[in-house]
This record gives C-alpha cells, structure tokens and sequence, in this order.
C-alpha cells in the first residue's frame, strides 16, 4: 500500500525538483547575501543599423563563429596528435640512463652539501647555483602585482573614481555579515598558527622540503584569513600599502646586492667571508636562510596584495 | 626494440596523461566564449606543464634530494632539476593568472559581458561609432 502524499507541494522532492528546473533559488532565503549591485557606468549603447544589414552582419558573424570552431577542434587535435607522437619517441619515465640525468645533475647531488650547505638539495639549487632565476621569479611576482594594481587600483583622483571607490567601500562587506562572531573565534586561534607554521616552513627552507615560496603563500593566506575576520582597519594597523612597498623594495633589493656580492666573489675565486655553517643546523648555509626569508616576504605580500585589489581596489 | 607505438605510450603513461590534460585545457582555451574558462583552462595546461616536469625528474625507486644520513650519491636521488623547474612555473603561472583575472575585471567593468564574442562585437561598434 503507498503511503497518500498530500503534501507534495512542500516536500523536499518538490523543492529539489523545482531548484533543478531553475524555478527557484535554495539560496534566496537562507543567505544573507544580497543582490549584487551593479557599478554605476554608462550602459554601452547599440547603434540601430538597417534590418538588412544586421541580418547579413549576423550571418557572417555565424560563418566566422563556424569556421572558427572547426579550425580549433583541429588544431587542437593535432596539437595533441603532435605531442603524443613526441611522448611516444621519448625515453621511458622513471629510468636512470635517461639523458636529463647528466653530469649537472651529479654534480648537484655529490657536491651540493658542501659547496652551499643545504641539506634540501633543491632549495641548494635554486637559491645557491641558480640564485639569478629565483631573483627573476620574485621580480615576475612583483611586476604580476604592479601590474594588478595600475588595472584595478581606485585611487579618486577624478569624481568618477571617487565615487566607484565610494561604491566599493560599501559593497566590499555587502555579500557577508559584518564582524562575524564565528569567524572571528575561529580566526584567532587559526591566524596564529597558520602563521607560525608559515615562518616554520621559510625558516627550514634549507633542512626540509618547503622554502620562500610555499612558506609565503602559507603566510598570505593567514594573512587574508585576519582581513576577513577582522576587516580593514584592524588590518590597516598592521599592512598598509606603504609596509608593502617597503617590505617588497628591501627584500629584493637585499637579495640583488646580497647574491650579486657571493656571485662576484666566487668567480674571482675570492673569499667571500660568508659562513656555511654545520649542515642540518638551522643558521647554516650561508646565504640561503635570509634569502629565503626576502623570498617569503615578498610571495607573502604579493599575495594579500592581489587578494585586496581584486577584493576592493586597493589597501 | 620492436616496441609499437601505443605500448611506448602506456610505458610513458604520465606524460600522457599530461599532453592529454594539456589538450583539454588548450581546447577550452580556444573554445570557450567565458573569459574565466579561458583563464581555467590556461591554468588546466599549466597544471599539464607541471606534471610533464616532475614526471621526466622522477627516478624509479630513488628517493627526495633532501640529504639523509650523509648519502650523497647519485645512485639514492631523484633529479633536482626539474623540481626547480616546476617552481618556478607555479610562481609565473600564479602571477600571468592574476594579471589575466585583472584584465578580465576591468572588461566586465566596461562592457558588462564575459562572452569574448560579445566584447569583440561591442568593441567593434564602439570603433565604428567613432
């Protein structure tokens, strides 16, 4: 015997069914988000063009859509076939004999130890033998972030902008409660410990797996875990734009002179002075500790600096 | 070494694992009219690169080149090389994805549209306007 279902209408079936027919929306009473507002901008006006024009506009803009598509579905398909071809003529994974295992790579491992004093071959690597390429990634993440900031920084100069910084300021904290209790409770005990275990992982660079740029992204992201719960002012304290600049100038700028200095010495074959250490100690490895903290600060900074610009404009 | 084509293949399963991850993001990178797919499938190839690298460092049964016990041959690690390798394109990767999403803002902020072919069609009459 079935059971009489006279309530259909507010079961939860229905209410499945209805959200996947997109007739309703879950998250309409439940959330505290709003709609979103839209930037007050002049609309982009359509020209009004003669009926037969628009209609052969639209068919060409058909024939090119077509013509576009299947041209990529092949290329694509022979970028892949291409590729394949060459996996398949490469040496097999995972085998001693293949040629990327040359005399550089020995040379890393058998010397590494004590030419820079890292127990972490890699970090050895690429913060002692490759110093410049790792300058040159800092120096990536800090154009990406000048870069962000010349495209989304608001800074009312002009009334306009004034205005849609005004505009900002108000919708940043729209979509979620204001000074959130949860959030807040959990933040105090996770902001802490996120970031010491961040410094942990800079500061063991050389002895572990980890270094400048996975232990700054651990420092950003505690970092924008405190904004959120405790909103700009309380951040405003700490991280303004101009500790920004300062703190991203002075560690490259310390790094620069720093590696271009043991650079320097070691091929005039000159004593550079500075000490390696005892391997597996925590200052040891002459250089590669503070540069590892220069890396961390500026992945650090870069991090909560594209997080605000993309969040309100600006810090 | 009479080994066909397909076999080389599944010998060299990682790598092809990755020119097909590749693929798939080239193919939504050209494909998708939605500026932020695109930028997902940028970053889908970018994942693919990754995976190339580490599988062309990797050594059967050696072991991470962080220094245990004072071992220092070559016989006990894997290659370093492209481990730095790979960081170094995570941390490109991590800033050409913010400055693409950057750009990608301030041309919803204008035209109010992630549709590439939108924007193209509404660039195009705002030049023909002026």
């Amino acid at each position: 015997m079935s059971r009489k279902r006279d309530n259909y209408d507010t079961s939860r079936w229905k209410r499945f069914k209805s959200w996947l027919d997109g007739e309703t929306d879950l998250l309409e009473h439940g959330m505290e988000a709003h709609e979103a507002v839209m930037r007050s901008q002049d609309p982009v006006v359509m020209p009004v063009h003669g009926e037969g024009k628009e209609i052969l506009k639209a068919k060409e803009i058909w024939r090119f859509k077509r013509f576009y598509k299947v041209m990529s579905v092949l290329l694509c398909l022979g970028v892949i076939l291409v590729l394949l071809w060459t996996v398949a003529s490469l040496p097999i994974t995972g085998d001693a004999a293949n040629p990327d295992n040359n005399e550089v790579v020995a040379r890393y491992i058998e010397r590494g130890l004590q030419e820079t004093g890292a127990v972490n071959i890699v970090t050895g690597m690429i913060l002692d033998y490759r110093a410049f390429d790792t300058f040159g990634e800092s120096c990536v993440l800090f154009i990406g972030s000048c870069c962000v900031l010349l495209l989304l920084r608001l800074d009312g100069n002009s009334k306009h902008e004034e205005l849609e910084k005004l505009v900002a300021e108000t919708n940043d904290r729209h979509y979620e409660p204001k000074d959130d209790i949860i959030l807040q409770k959990c933040s105090c005990v996770l902001v802490p410990v996120i970031l010491i275990f961040g410094i942990y992982i800079v500061l063991n660079g050389h002895l572990s797996p980890g270094g400048g740029f996975s232990g700054g992204a651990v420092l950003g992201s505690g970092l924008i875990l405190y904004q959120n719960a405790f909103g700009y002012e309380r951040m405003g304290k700490l991280f303004t734009e101009k500790v920004y600049k300062r703190t991203t100038l002075c560690a490259l700028t310390f790094y620069c002179l720093a590696k271009s200095y043991s650079f320097f010495t070691g091929a005039n074959h000159l004593e550079s002075g500075i000490p390696l250490g005892t391997p597996g100690a925590i200052l040891s490895s002459g250089l590669i500790l503070p540069l590892n903290i220069c890396v961390g600060l500026v992945v650090a900074c870069t991090m909560y600096t594209f997080y605000t610009l993309f969040r309100k404009g600006g810090m | 070494m009479n080994v066909s084509l397909l076999q080389h293949l599944a010998m060299n399963i990682e790598e092809t694992a990755s020119i097909i991850l590749f693929g798939i993001g080239f193919t939504i990178l050209l494909l998708h009219p939605n500026l932020v797919k695109k930028i997902m499938g940028m970053n889908i190839m970018d994942t693919a690169t990754y995976l190339f690298l580490a599988a062309k460092g990797y050594i059967t049964g050696r072991a991470v080149p962080i220094v245990v016990d004072g071992v220092q041959d070559v016989e006990a690690y894997i290659n370093p090389v492209p481990s730095g390798l790979v960081l170094t394109g995570i941390v490109v990767s991590v800033s050409t994805t913010a400055l693409m999403l950057a750009l990608v803002v301030r041309l919803y902020e204008r035209y109010h549209s992630l549709d590439l072919d939108e924007i193209l069609i509404l660039a195009k009459e705002e030049e023909e306007q002026i």
